[in-house]
This record gives structure tokens, sequence and C-alpha cells, in this order.
């Protein structure tokens, strides 16, 4: 295959995902709907969810039916997904990880938070949490098509690097898995203020099992991240930048995520935080990642990492000249624009 | 805490201050304080909310052009910002002392949970609660085997799951702990910052970083001494003796342009070839200096991290002698086309003083605007492909004999005049390589020879990385350790019942932060289950 057919396969394989996850949504809608009005039985499986009593049996076929087929196509969806990664790498000359620019990371991003999803959802039994991904994922993915698409695109020479491989799978697995720690931690607190006997969220399992559930995502994030930003991430910078933490705005804000996911951490571990405090504490840190990913790239003129800036227009490891130097004339040196390290 | 099991280390909570003190007790007060979880964790928090102004402001240390920038702009404000340290936010006191708060407080706590758990180490698993069926997780059942017999397979059922067991014969009960591991990763982790940051403050304190602009080719080597360098940046305990005494020149550089697609005129696979010598006398070598390939030399690593352009110009002065001649370096000004700017500066030329100010464009074209009209001058490439020096000329005094140092990137115009055609407009001269022109009124000539290449070569030298590093490794080890390890306790008591049965009581405590019910209960099933299928 071309280059060019690579890049259209992937192209076709984002609009398949976009399809298949809408579908996906749909069959999770009707489960969801058929459900509506049935008032949940306040007793509590051995698995912790409510156990649903659905009086009528056509119903209640028709809802797990619903439910599979939603499950079914989220799979089908992550595969496309996932073919339009793959062709992005290909697309490129030469060939490289999928993840050279924003586009390609939310691309990447969404994806294993899908594929998180799909690999824990029988073990701590997430169903419910289906109709939150897929929409999650579809909602995001439109958004990277319209605002964030760029053509394929050699990678600058500063990313042509293992280290960047490693440093950047790991901080998209870690953001995917605090991203669905986060959508849980939002339900929590939903479910918390809600008195509703009907409806999603009094579906929801109990609000312990959601606090687990969300504990558990970032139990996992969190050590990858450690791995990502404060390992591969400065063994990479002192292969390209001469050092290895250089306090970049991006830097500083994933110190910023580590040092407040810890202090979750920390405040369940020690301080007994549980439930609502430790919510919100999980919201603030993915409000920093977040942060760190879209209004860096955005906002910051400093940044190193910069990604956002116009195709080409590419500007970076850019030697500051000592002296004085009028503002208009402010000159840079450049070796290889470099965007990655989201 | 109600739990009566859980550990000391969960006690240390913040207290209320005694009513009545004196020195002792406000000491021990304060120390109770510091080290109690609630201070750490309002001190993370502090940590991340202070490093946020360094995100937003400008750095001296990072980036010390657009600290200016920012003060000229804001000249009410910079006052302030300076007294606030904010544009210096990492290494400011304020900030150094919420970490070291963090760090004592982390010393405080770890030091006796160390003795904690030197002590839970030898300690033998608790006896069995008195009941366990009222512990969260517990089953029984009832069988006709003699309790003894239970009890003894109960004990190697759990031993053979890697519990530690506590059961003497004759007691009614085995008690079985297993998971201690957790706790030694959880100190193993807390320690590890500490190492991290001690191999970072090492680094900051003895190491240096300094950059030098290099022309290609042997006349233009460089050694490793503070004179060579153009910029130089020591930590405050630097001490120049640890210099190695390498030196290097580099022979040729290499780069490719790509041709088509999205990213065309985009500069890849930069290679300077070096030909180092690790000290004087040394057997030469040879090293391709690539991005992403530093050159290590003992400690000392040499990165590539730019290159540009260097036009050879010539100056003759009035008298017709050669005031200034070699490659100059002109500083890129677009990162995509290498349009550059630079500055030749003749202080000896006679009888005035000859300064040049003016654009470099490697492939010269004039730009075409949506209507076809010709535009500014560009450059559409950064390859030369057609190149093309295009510079101003002042005169008078352009800034070298006041002692000064002056930046040899700016021209000083305050003291010098533009040369002017006789309409008044600026003179400019547009020099293709070989070319020379004469100036007006006697002044002499401007020659453009050939075209060089200069590189921006970084070294550095950061002692103490390899400690940050082993660090970060140990406290990720620690942590995983101190995640994913769940401690626990399990009892088995089994008792001779009035009827002749025996009643065998099975309980587990989970001590793990991330208590999960549904893994305790499997546990808990599997180890009933052997239990009993052992019997038949
Ligand atoms: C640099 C500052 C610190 C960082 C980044 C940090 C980070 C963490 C993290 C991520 C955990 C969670 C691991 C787990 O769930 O077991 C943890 C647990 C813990 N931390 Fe810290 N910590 C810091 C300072 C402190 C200080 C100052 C203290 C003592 C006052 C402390 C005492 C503890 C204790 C007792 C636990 C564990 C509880 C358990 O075993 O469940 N930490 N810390």
């Amino acid at each position: 295959m071309t280059d060019a057919q690579w890049e259209t396969l992937s192209n076709q394989g984002v609009a398949a995902a976009g399809v298949v996850y809408f579908l996906a949504l749909l069959a999770y809608a009707v489960q969801w709907a058929a459900l509506r009005d049935v008032p949940v039985k306040q007793l509590v499986g051995t698995d912790g969810a409510p156990v649903v009593e659905v009086p009528d049996v056509q119903v209640a076929h028709r809802t797990e039916m619903a439910g599979r087929l939603g499950l079914l196509l989220t799979g089908i969806g992550a595969l496309a997904h996932f073919v339009a990664l793959v062709g992005r790498g290909m697309a490129a000359d030469p060939n490289r990880v999928p993840w050279g620019n924003m586009y390609e990371f939310t691309l990447a991003g969404t994806f294993v938070v899908v594929a998180l999803f799909l690999a824990t959802t029988n073990r701590w039994r997430l169903s419910w949490l289906g109709p939150i991904v897929v929409g999650f994922t579809l909602v995001v993915l439109l958004a990277d098509v319209l605002w964030l698409y760029e053509p394929v695109a050699p990678l600058t020479e500063a990313l042509e690097s293992y280290w960047l491989v490693i440093h950047v799978v790991s901080a998209v697995i870690a953001t995917g898995a605090f991203t669905l720690g986060a959508i849980t931690s939002i339900l929590y607190l939903l479910k918390a203020r809600s008195t509703k006997e009907t409806g999603y969220l009094a579906r929801l399992p109990e609000l312990a099992k959601l606090d687990r559930i969300s504990y558990r995502m970032h139990a996992f994030g969190f050590p990858v991240w450690t791995f990502g930003v404060l390992i591969s991430g400065p063994i990479w910078a002192h292969q390209a930048w001469s050092s290895y933490w250089n306090w970049d705005p991006k830097e500083v804000w994933a110190f910023i995520t580590w040092v407040v996911y810890a202090a979750y951490l920390h405040a369940r571990a020690t301080a007994g935080w549980r439930g609502r405090n430790a919510a919100i504490l999980a919201l603030v840190g993915a409000a920093t990642l977040w942060f760190n990913f879209i209004g860096i790239n955005f906002f910051s003129t400093t940044s190193q990492h910069s990604y956002a800036e116009g195709a080409g227009e590419v500007s970076s490891l850019v030697v500051r000249v000592p002296g004085t130097v009028e503002a208009a004339e402010e000159v840079g040196v450049v070796v290889g624009p470099d965007h990655a390290r989201a | 805490m109600t739990d009566p099991l859980s550990r000391p280390s969960d006690a240390r909570q913040a207290t209320s201050l005694p009513n009545d003190l004196n020195a002792r007790e406000l000491a021990r007060w304060t120390w109770r304080q510091l080290t109690s979880m609630r201070t750490a964790l309002v001190l993370l928090l502090l940590l991340a909310l202070a490093a946020i102004p360094g995100s937003v402001f400008p750095q001296e240390d990072i980036d010390s052009l657009a600290v200016s920038q920012w003060r000229d702009n804001h000249p009410r404000l910079a006052p302030i910002w300076d007294r606030l340290d904010l544009f210096a936010v990492y290494g400011s006191p304020w900030f150094g002392a919420i970490y070291i708060l963090l760090m004592i407080s982390l010393v405080g706590c770890i030091i006796p949970r160390l003795f904690v758990y030197a002590r839970a180490l030898r300690a033998k698993p608790p006896r069995a609660p008195r009941h366990l069926s009222r512990l969260p997780e517990s089953t029984s059942y009832t069988t006709d085997e003699d309790p003894d017999v239970v009890l003894a397979r109960a004990a190697s059922v759990v031993r053979d799951r890697r519990f530690r067991v506590e059961w003497t014969e004759g007691s009614d009960a085995v008690a079985a702990e297993r998971g201690h591991l957790r706790e030694a990763g959880n100190l193993v982790f807390h320690l590890a910052v500490i190492v991290v940051l001690v191999g970072v403050a090492i680094g900051s304190l003895f190491g240096y970083k300094g950059g030098v602009i290099m022309f290609n080719g042997e006349d233009y080597g460089f050694s490793n001494n503070l004179t060579q360098y153009d910029d130089f940046a020591p930590g405050s305990l630097f001490d120049p003796a640890v210099m190695e005494p390498f030196s290097f020149s580099i022979t040729d550089f290499d780069v490719e342009w790509i041709p088509d697609g999205p990213r065309a005129g985009m500069a890849r696979k930069f290679v300077a070839h070096l030909d180092y010598e690790t000290e004087p006398g040394a057997e030469t070598e040879e090293y391709d200096l690539r991005v992403n390939h530093p050159l290590s030399i003992g400690g000392t690593d040499v990165f590539l991290i730019g290159h540009g352009y260097a036009p050879v110009i010539t100056v003759r002065d009035g008298e017709g002698n050669i005031a200034q001649s070699g490659p100059t370096v002109f500083l890129p000004t677009n990162a995509q086309t290498f349009e550059s700017f630079g500055v030749v500066k003749a202080a000896d030329a006679q009888p005035e003083q000859i300064g040049l100010e003016g654009s470099f464009y490697p492939t010269f074209s004039m730009g075409t605007d949506a209507d076809g009209n010709l535009t500014m001058p560009g450059s559409a490439w950064g390859d030369a492909l057609d190149p093309l020096v295009s510079l101003q000329v002042y005169t008078g005094d352009v800034g070298l004999d006041d002692g000064t140092s002056a930046s040899v990137y700016v021209l000083d115009k305050t003291k010098a005049t533009q040369l002017l055609k006789d309409d008044g407009q600026p003179f400019r001269m547009d020099l293709r390589p070989g070319d020379t022109v004469t100036l007006p009124d006697g002044l002499g000539s401007v020659t453009f020879e050939g075209l060089e290449r200069w590189n921006k070569i970084q070294i550095s030298r950061s002692p103490g990385k390899f400690i940050a590093l082993g660090g970060v490794v140990a406290a990720l080890l620690g942590l995983l350790a101190s995640l994913f390890i769940r401690p626990r306790r399990l009892w088995v008591r089994a008792r001779r019942q009035d009827d002749g049965s025996t009643l065998v009581e099975v309980a587990r405590l989970d001590r793990s932060s991330g208590g999960d019910p549904e893994t305790g209960r499997d546990e808990l099933a599997d180890i009933v289950a052997a239990l009993r299928k052992d019997k038949s």
C-alpha cells in the first residue's frame, strides 16, 4: 500500500469508528430506555451492583440483548479505531508512531480509553460505563476531526527517539486511565446527590463500588504516569535538550498533575478520604491533566512542547541569543522543530 | 479511626494545640503538626499550586529574553514581580520553603515508620480475635473432622499461599498474615523521593550547562574551558576544575531537506561529524553527532541543538585594507525557510568604522501575494540553492571601541549613522556569492565570498543524574509494591461443638487502602474450598 492509501485508510477508519460508536450508543440508549421507568430494587447483588429486577421477561430480554449489542459494537468500533491509528503510522515516511501531533495524540488517547474499558469491563463488571465511554469517545473524536486534523507528516528530528515512543505511550495510557477514573468520579458525585429511584444514576452500582473503581483506575494510571513523566520523559529530554528537567510549562503541568494525583492517593491511603472528597481531588487532577494537553498547547508561547503552531510553523530548540536583542528581532536557532510529548 | 488493627502510622493525625504549653510542648506539637498526614497533604497541594506561576510567567533561567520583554511590557508590575521572585519561581525562597518543609515532614514521617516496620517484621501474626464471625469477611462450616486435623491442614494450606503462619498445637486457631512488602514498598517510595531530590540538587549545585556556536572546520576547534563558551550557566557550587579537558572540531555537517509533502522544506537528518580528543595528546576519535544522540565524554555530554548559515563576508576599508573577513553567524528568524539575520562589524576600518546589518536568504525569492504582486523578499527554502545576503550599511561608532561587551549579534546604532542613497532611501546591497559591491563616498567595498555553516553545540555536565534516575526507578518499584500488594490477615478457628461436630470459622481482614471486597471474597472462598476439599 502506498502512503496515500494508508492515510485514506486511516481516515476511513476514523469515520467507521465514529459510525460504529454511534450505533453502539444507540444500542445502549435502547438498553437504558427500556429500564427508564423501572424502579431499582434496593437489593445489592454479589458484585455490588443493584440487582436489576425487571418484571417483564420480554423487557428483560430486550435490554440484555441491547446491552450486549452495545458492547459488541464498541469492540468493533475499537477495531476500526485501531486501524485508523495504524494507518496514521504507516502513512508517514518513514513509518512512525501515530502520535506526532495533537490530532494523533487525541486519536490514540481515546483509543486507550475504549481499550481499557473493554479490557476491564468483564472483570470489574463495568457494563454500566459503556454508554458514557462511547459517548465521550464519540464527542472527543468528533472534535478531534473537526478542529485538530492535520495531514500525515514525518516526525521532526527531535521526536525520532525510542524513548519518545515509550514516553508518549505511557503518557497516553495514563491519560486514558485517569480519564476513566475521572468519569467514574463524576458519576460518583452525581449519584451521591441524586435521590431518584429510576433512571441511569439509580442503576449505577452502589457508591462504594464507584469509589473503588475510580481508585483502581487511578492506582493503575499513577505508576504509569510516574514512569512516563518522571522517568522516560527526562531521559528523552536529556538526550534531546541536554538537561533532563527544564521546567518547561508542559513539564511543570505534568509535575502538577503528578503531585495532585499523589495527593489523591495519599489522602485515600492515610487521611482516609473516600468518596466525595477523593472524587473532587481526582477531578482536580483530571483538570490539570487536560489543561496540560489542551491549554498549554494553545496558550503557552514558551513551551518547547508546543503542538499547536500552524502547520510547519514550528519553532523549538530555540536558542535565545544572549545580549540585547530588540523584541522584534527575536531570533531562533533551530535544529528540529519538535512537537511531541503531549 | 476505630479499627483497632490499624497500623500506628495511621494514627499520625494532626492534633489540636494544647492549652497550657511550654517551649518543649510547643516544639513537640509543632513537630507533630509538621509530620502529620494532613500537613503532608496540604504541602503537596501547595507545591502543585506554587509550581503554577512558573508556567505562566517567563523564567529568567529558562528564557531571559522573554523575561526582558515581559518587563518592557509591564513596567509597573515588573518590580513587584521581582520582589516576589516570579521570574525565578523554582529557585525562589518560598518555593524552596515548601519543598524543604515537605522533606522535613517526609523524614519525620519515615523514620518512626521504619522502626514500626522493623518491629512488625519480627512480630508474629496477631492472635485470632474472639468473635471471628464479626469481621466483615468471614464464613464458617461444620465438619466431623477433629479440630486439630482441620487446623493442621489450614496451617499448610495458608502456608502454601505464602502466608506467614502462627499455630501452636493445642491452640484453637491458626493466625496468618501476608503482604508485609506493601509497607516496605511504601517506605522505599518515600525514601526514594528524598534520593531523587538529592540527585537533582547535586546536579543543579555542581553541574553546568553551556553553549557555543562553532563554524565547521579544523580551524574552529573548541576546547573545554570557560573562555571558549558563548554562554555558560554554572551551578552555585560549580568548580571549573571538574571540567574535562576534551576538545573537538566539526569536520563536516550534513542535513537533508524534505523535498515534498506536507512538511516540504523541513530539515532533518542533521549530522555534525566531529573529531574529538578526550584530553590533550590523546588519540583523535570520530563521532557523528545527531539530535537525540549526544556524545558522552566522561561525565560531560555534548549535544547538537542548532544550526545555521554563516556567510563569509570581507570588508575592505577606504584605504584598501581588509578590515574584517571570515564567516559571520547569521541567526535564523524563520525555522522553516532559514531566513536569517546578522551583523558584521568592521571596527578597524579607516577612515570610518563600518557596520553591516541585514538578512540572509538561503534560497532567495521575491514573495508574491494572492494577486501576483511582488511582496517582501524572502527565502523559499532552507537549503542554500540560491543564497543571497541583503545588507544595509552604518558608519560611525558601531560599538566596539567603548569597551562594553556588546552582543556580536546586534549592531548598536545609537552612535552610528545609516548610509543613505542620494534620494534619501537607505543604501542597500544584495550580494550573491562572489559579488563585490563598492561602497559610496570612498568607504571601501564588501565582498560575499561564500557560505559556511555553523552549529550550536550545548555542553552539559549534570552530576547526580544517575542518583536521580536510580531514585525514581526505586520510587516506581516501591510505588507498585505499595499500590498492588494487599496486606491481609487470616484466621481459622476450629472448635468441637456440643453435638460432636467441629465448627470451623474462617475470617479475613484486608488492610490495604484500595481494599477490594471482590478479590477478598474470592480468596476467602478459595481457602475454604481448599480446606474442605482436602478432607475427602
Ligand atoms: C514528597 C512528598 C510525598 C509524596 C509524593 C507522597 C506520595 C504518596 C503516595 C503516592 C502514596 C500512596 C501509595 C499507597 O497508596 O500506598 C503515599 C502513601 C503514604 N504516605 Fe506519602 N507522599 C509524600 C509525603 C509523605 C509524608 C510527608 C508523609 C508523612 C507525614 C507520608 C506518609 C505516607 C503514608 C503513611 C502512606 C501510606 C499509607 C498506606 O500504607 O496505605 N507521605 N504517599
